[in-house]
């Protein structure tokens, strides 16, 4: 079943992409997607039925063939299954498969290209071969098989960013997106190597037992002595903030927008940008080893969930917005990675996963209906003309602002999720601690006021911009709005109803993580022999499950039942180093902290009725009073200026000076010399010799012979 | 100084200035007649080795039969000698200096010159001793029997010779009447013939 | 004794006494009406005692006190020129008959010039080395000046004559300088007095004279100077003969003389084989460039050849003389391909040689182009092509011997002269329009071209066994 569901989409861009001319566009199309929900059934199949305790250290994995045996480097294809492969099987596959199903209405007509010409098949099998190559990535048994996957979606998302090939812009960007992550691709493959060279293997079930003694163990790396575990899980944290385009490495992300916006949902929103944050949970074990890492995390992770809200305030894109909303969100999974609580982050990618791919899809039907404008500044009242796309982004601008009734179960997904992340940033406590609660706080604000300044431009007020457009806009074809029905079900309830298995006690995480766990007396005694536990801490938990989950009694409960995980490292999906206990503090948090992202949403809620609903002139004044943080936030803090300034330029005069100096001038202009200037001069002298005169020629042989024996005599008598 | 050595030196020094005169020779006749003078002194070095057959067959073949017919070709062609002397002139420097820097290297090795170890032993064909054997009968000896092969190589090489020249300048001439003697001789008079009894006064 | 001798030289006296035949035959019956017959005999003969040579003998045997090898080394030689001079002779009959040239004298020359070469790899003294060359020689002579009505053909036989004797000069005066310091013209004999390694300045002297003399014959340079015009005054199948058998016969000799009588200096002849061969390699490439006529091109293409197979002898080793004869080999294979193909050139009825002729050739003739483009990419060396395979062992074999300079230069030289076999396929693919080639192709040459052609790719897999049987004929010469 995992064979199938892994290579489902491969045979899909196969089929579609080279016998689409064979079997016809359509039925090419339909294959590919055909083969595509065939993966998401399965993957829901394998959530639902995946027991972590039926299988030891919680996890399973099935071998598919030898890759590399070289010394001691022996790689095999496998698949491993535990439950952060189950959810982000079903966030992929899911995803992917409404893409699809969305991608027959949104590229039915495309005027990037010429009519009759045949871009949907290459679509559709680009689409697949990313579903691929992102499912290798995360069913991976080994980091190379991991690696793999993680370079196969680069090169998915290379070749989809710059689909429109004839847009330069386009071009550009994919270029863009491709070098920046070599940047971080080259820290993964060095803490890769750093892995093998300390652990002599790259194999999961053995790297991630090691964490501990990783934290011991040092060596030397760019001439310091550096720790083990630091140094790695730093190196595979800049792969990840590649990745997942985390700040000073995020400026690929707002630029990829430049692909059609399907790809938008599903690249670079809902599953490959979580790659990162996927490899960061994957690598717990060392992660939580490595505590300069995980509070350079924290730090980077909470920095761009700021600067990418603050940016998002001010842009006119549509997708730009909801780019930087990604972002933005992104910070906030990387804040709970980096605090310790693996779950949470995992819960706020499975959340983000359906609400961001529905608003992008959203998105795309509001672009679609109004013929490619992207421009919010040219929407405006569209709610009446395609009502459907108005209810479904409305229900995505909910769950990202985190609607619902604090201190209760009633909420939409983001709710829960991104609640879960603050209360975890503050449980961690100390200065990083605060630092972090406060700006994920602050963005919380700046996410409801552009989600909902979003909306307003959108679909309230006053038609804006070309006026032909607007009368032309209509609602998108079932294909396009039987995927936001679906993924607004996930928006709704996804958190709701996982929401326990996440974020509940600590018990049922570890249940659903397949992390043993243990009372926090017992905590110290019971580490020793954890394998030899592993089925009475499974035969306790019912026990535990047995209270009250609902209200505020679940709160309370808490002090009697205090649970921790205890799991060796590399048992389980995740792993919490002794003594990190911030899962069970983040439930014990002030109640303000608890108010504290409900009040920045109802704060940035009503700025943004107040800018837009209210007196639509104000954001224009606002502008202009303050015009140098206008810019400043318009130009996205001109990242891209300085980095153009202290990399690209530089990059560029270099290539140019070796290409035009060095390869040109000296290496061409040798060869040109060569091939062009003297080897036609010996040409004419050999030619010129060939008088025909036969005294010539005799001469030319008694002169062979003077030389001959020139040489023969000095060799011989020197 | 034996009178051999006397001859010997004599004979050498005749046949390099001929030599020379062969090369440098203005009228071609001329050179042709140097060229015998040449044949002549060689002559003489074999009969003072021994080999009298040898030296007699130098002067017969060579002198007698070659350098003659050399000297008809020279002097049947019609070639401006004096044309290629000058052609020639432009390269005597150059032409010149190579010679000499060969000629140094050639006295370089004639002046170390020594024979190999076991020389002796090795020796092809030693002049048998002209009181056992004749001349002629250990010429014979060597051609017929030691050397067969390479005899009859040379009749190959003669072989191809022939057929070369007769190649490339044999021409059957289809204008031309050919004498035809079989059928000259197998005429038969009756069909050759036919008598024609013609009555006086009437004619044909 | 005489009888066992001569049973030795089987193939050698069926040949001459074949060739003597033939010559009455054709004289008392219809002459120059015997040719066509006369050809395919002669090839077939040749076929046979290539076989006859394969499947009889073994072990080294001399005959006539060892004037005459019969090794290894000498039959693998033996069957590469007669199977070459067979291929020659058929493929070359239909272009014979048409251009007026099938005269019943050049089979048999043909079969006396080979007598001539098989004397020469199996010669084991100075003076049968001097019998065959000269009988190869002289037969060549004459059927280069075959068309003896054009001026360019006799032109090129008095050239090739001229020079032949003034190399025949050469190589007579380094013999009798060996004979005069060693007192022997058995290579047996020689190589004791050069056992320790070192030759004296004399016989080193009498050596460079006779390597410049063979040098000659497998047109070395800066021995070379006839090739080109003697190949292009040349009718082509001569031309064609010219390129293959009498160069495997001579750089055979070449080896033999180095190996079985100065095989004791390796050190001294090394440096002098090594200079001709990056001269050759060198001069082949560049002066080729300059080409128009693919005759020409050919003959510089095959100077540069040579000195690729010098630089497997250079190396001085058993590996080096393996090297040389697989290069010789696949050689030969290539320019009988080659050369099929251009004795098929025609334009409006005329033999052309131009290479402008060639222009989008393959548009007309894919096949034929096709086999002619593997062909210039097996002449230059190109992977995969068999030719690639040669290049190869003759530049590992330098490696092996430490000679690394010659194997950059090779490698550079190669370079250079791609260039050219790559512009005969530039024009046959990308070449401008216009009225090229429009000459038929006899079966016989067709079959030549492809089979050729065939063989530089297919080979690829094994080289038929090739080095392996070269390996085993390289091991009887150097001991």
């Amino acid at each position: 079943m995992e064979t199938i569901l892994l290579f489902a989409p491969l045979v899909g861009a196969l089929i579609c992409g080279f016998s689409w001319r064979l079997i016809g566009e359509q039925a090419a199309c339909v294959a590919a997607t055909g083969f595509l929900f065939l993966s998401m059934l399965l993957s829901w199949i394998i959530f639902l039925t995946f027991d972590p305790g039926a299988h030891e250290n919680g996890y399973y994995s099935e071998p598919l063939f030898t890759w590399i045996a070289s010394g001691s480097l022996d790689t095999s294809w496998g698949i491993r299954i535990d439950r952060l492969t189950a959810i982000m099987l079903i966030v992929i596959t899911t995803v992917s498969a409404l893409v699809h199903l969305y991608s027959f209405g949104y590229m039915a007509h495309d005027e990037n290209f010429k009519e009759g010409e045949s871009y949907r098949p290459r679509f559709f099998a680009y689409l697949s071969f990313f579903t691929f190559t992102m499912l290798v990535l995360v069913t991976a048994d080994n980091l190379l098989q991991l690696f793999f996957g993680w370079e196969g979606v680069g090169v998915a998302s290379y070749l989809l960013i710059g689909f429109y090939y004839r847009k330069p812009s386009a071009g550009a960007a994919a270029m863009k997106a491709f070098i920046v992550n070599r940047v971080g691709d080259f820290g993964f493959l060095l803490g890769i190597f750093a892995l093998f060279w300390m652990t002599d293997s790259i194999n999961f079930d053995v790297i991630l037992a090691m964490g501990p003694e990783l934290a011991e163990m040092t060596f030397s790396f760019l001439g310091y002595e550096v720790n083990a575990a630091n140094t790695i899980a730093m190196l595979l944290f800049i792969g990840a903030m590649g990745k997942s385009a985390q700040l000073f490495l995020h400026t690929w992300l707002p630029d990829a927008m430049e692909g059609p916006t399907p790809v938008s949902a599903l690249i670079h929103a809902a599953t490959m940008v979580t790659a990162g944050v996927f490899l960061v949970c994957r690598m717990s074990p060392i992660m939580e080893y490595a505590p300069f890492a995980t509070n350079f995390i924290i730090i980077v992770g909470a920095a761009t969930a700021f600067f990418a809200a603050t940016v998002g305030l001010v842009q006119n894109d549509i997708k730009r917005v909801i780019a930087y909303s990604t972002c933005s969100q992104l910070g906030y999974m990387f804040v709970a990675a980096g605090v310790g609580v693996y779950s949470v982050a995992m819960f706020h990618l499975f959340t983000h996963a359906f609400f961001k791919a529905m608003l992008f899809l959203g998105a795309g039907s509001v672009i679609h209906a109004m013929h490619h404008e992207q421009d919010m500044r040219n929407y405006g009242g569209l709610r009446k003309k395609i009502p459907y796309t108005f209810w479904a982004m409305m229900i995505g601008t909910l769950a990202i602002t985190g609607v619902g009734i604090p201190l209760t179960y009633i909420g939409f997904a983001g709710f829960f999720s991104k609640d879960a992340v603050v209360e975890s940033a503050f449980a961690f406590g100390g200065d990083l601690g605060q630092y972090a609660f406060w700006l994920l706080v602050i963005a919380a604000a700046f996410t409801s006021f552009y989600s909902w300044r979003l909306m307003f431009l959108t679909f309230f007020g006053e038609p804006r911009g070309d006026k032909h457009t607007h009368d032309h806009a209509h609602e998108s074809p079932w294909t396009m709005l039987a995927p936001l029905g679906v993924l607004a079900l996930g928006a709704i309830f996804s958190g709701f109803i996982w929401y326990n298995s996440f974020f509940g006690h600590t018990d049922e995480v570890g249940e659903f993580f397949g992390v043993e766990y243990a009372e926090a007396g017992a905590h110290a005694a019971e580490g020793e022999h954890a394998t030899e536990d592993s089925h009475g801490a499974d035969a306790a938990a019912p026990a535990a499950e047995g209270g009250d989950h609902g209200g505020e009694a679940a709160y309370a409960e808490e002090a009697e039942h205090h649970y921790v995980l205890i799991g060796a490292p590399g048992e389980g999906a995740i792993h919490a180093a002794p003594g990190n206990d911030v899962l069970n503090e983040a439930h014990e948090v002030p109640t303000w902290v608890k108010f504290s992202p409900f009040i920045a949403m109802l704060l940035g809620l009503a700025m943004a009725i107040l800018f837009y609903l209210v007196s639509p002139r104000l954001p224009k004044v606002w502008a202009e009073t303050n015009p140098i943080l206008y810019r400043f936030l318009l130009n996205k803090w001109y990242f891209d200026e300085i980095y153009d300034a202290i990399f690209v330029r530089p990059a560029i005069a270099l290539g140019r000076l070796l290409w035009k100096g060095g390869d040109g001038k000296v290496i061409d202009g040798g060869i040109n010399g060569l091939a062009m200037g003297i080897i036609p001069f010996f040409t004419r002298l050999a030619g010129r010799a060939q008088s025909g005169y036969i005294f010539h020629y005799a001469f030319a042989m008694v002169l062979g012979i003077v030389l001959l024996i020139t040489w023969a005599t000095l060799s011989i008598g020197g | 100084m034996h009178i051999a050595d006397f001859t010997f030196y004599t004979f050498a020094i005749i046949l390099v200035t001929a030599a020379l005169f062969v090369v440098v020779a203005r009228n071609p006749v001329h050179s042709v007649l140097w060229l015998i003078l040449c044949f002549i002194q060689a002559a003489g070095f074999f009969v003072l080795l021994g080999a009298e057959f040898v030296a007699f067959l130098l002067v017969i073949v060579y002198v007698g039969a070659v350098a003659v017919l050399f000297l008809f070709v020279v002097m049947m062609l019609d070639v401006d000698f004096a044309e290629l002397k000058a052609e020639m002139a432009k390269y005597v420097p150059l032409a010149g200096l190579i010679g000499v820097v060969l000629m140094m290297q050639l006295v370089l090795a004639f002046g170390t010159w020594e024979f190999s170890a076991g020389v002796e032993a090795r020796l092809a064909s030693p002049t048998p001793p002209l009181d056992e054997v004749h001349n002629t009968q250990a010429l014979g000896l060597l051609l017929y029997d030691q050397y067969f092969l390479l005899f009859q190589l040379s009749g190959l090489i003669l072989l191809v010779a022939m057929i070369g020249a007769i190649l490339l300048t044999l021409r059957h001439r289809q204008d031309i009447k050919r004498q035809d003697v079989i059928a000259q001789m197998m005429r038969d008079p009756a069909k050759a013939m036919e008598l024609k009894d013609v009555k006086p006064g009437q004619g044909l | 004794m005489i009888a066992t001798d001569l049973s030795i030289l089987t193939p050698e006296i069926v040949l001459a006494i074949y060739a003597m035949i033939g010559l009455l035959a054709a004289v008392y019956t219809s002459k120059d009406g015997l040719a066509s017959t006369l050809t395919y005999v002669t090839a077939v003969l040749f076929v046979v005692m290539a076989f006859y040579i394969g499947v009889t003998g073994g072990g080294t045997r001399i005959a006539f006190g060892g004037m005459f090898v019969d090794d290894g080394f000498a039959r693998f030689a033996k069957i590469t020129i007669l199977l070459a001079a067979a291929a020659i002779l058929v493929i070359s009959h239909d272009y014979m008959e048409k251009s007026d040239l099938l005269r019943f004298e050049y089979p048999m020359l043909i079969t006396l010039a080979t007598i001539g070469m098989m004397i020469m790899v199996s010669a084991g003294d100075l003076m049968a080395l001097y019998m065959g060359l000269e009988l190869q020689s002289l037969s060549l002579y004459v059927i280069a000046s075959l068309r003896r009505d054009s001026v360019r053909s006799t032109e090129a036989g008095l050239k090739y004559f001229i020079l032949g004797a003034l190399s025949s000069g050469l190589l007579l005066y380094g013999a009798s300088l060996v004979y005069g310091y060693s007192g022997t013209t058995l290579f047996s004999g020689i190589i004791d007095t050069a056992v320790n390694g070192e030759l004296s300045i004399g016989l080193l002297l009498g050596l460079v004279f006779l390597i410049a003399g063979l040098a000659f014959k497998v047109s070395a340079a800066p021995f070379h100077m006839w090739t080109p015009d003697v190949y292009e005054g040349s009718p082509t199948p001569v031309t064609a003969f010219f390129a293959t058998a009498p160069k495997v016969a001579a750089m055979a000799l070449f080896a033999r003389v180095v190996h079985d009588a100065f095989g004791g200096a390796v050190g001294d002849w090394q440096q002098i084989v090594a200079f001709l061969a990056v001269f050759s390699m060198f001069l082949g490439a560049i002066a080729a460039i300059g080409q128009t006529d693919i005759k020409r091109l050919m003959a510089y293409s095959s100077i540069s050849h040579m000195g690729f197979a010098l630089m497997g002898l250079s190396a001085g080793t058993e590996q080096g003389v393996t090297a040389m004869l697989i290069y010789m080999a696949i050689y030969v294979t290539m320019n009988i391909g080659t050369f099929a193909f251009i004795m098929s050139m025609e334009k409006d009825g005329r033999h052309v040689t131009e290479i402008t002729a060639l222009s989008n050739f393959s548009s007309k003739e894919p096949l034929k182009a096709l086999a002619v483009l593997v062909l210039m990419f097996s002449l230059a060396g190109v992977p995969p092509m068999v030719g690639f395979f040669g290049k190869f062992a003759v530049l590992m074999a330098a490696v092996d011997a430490g000679l690394i300079w010659l194997a950059v230069a090779g490698v550079i030289a190669s370079v250079i002269g791609a260039f050219y076999y790559l512009r005969i396929v530039y024009l046959m693919y990308f070449g401008a329009e216009e009225d090229g080639l429009d000459g038929r192709m006899g079966l016989v040459p067709w079959v030549g071209l492809v089979a050729c052609a065939a063989i530089m790719v297919l080979g690829v897999f094994n080289l038929f066994g090739v080095d392996g049987l070269a390996e085993a004929a390289a091991a009887t010469l150097v001991r």
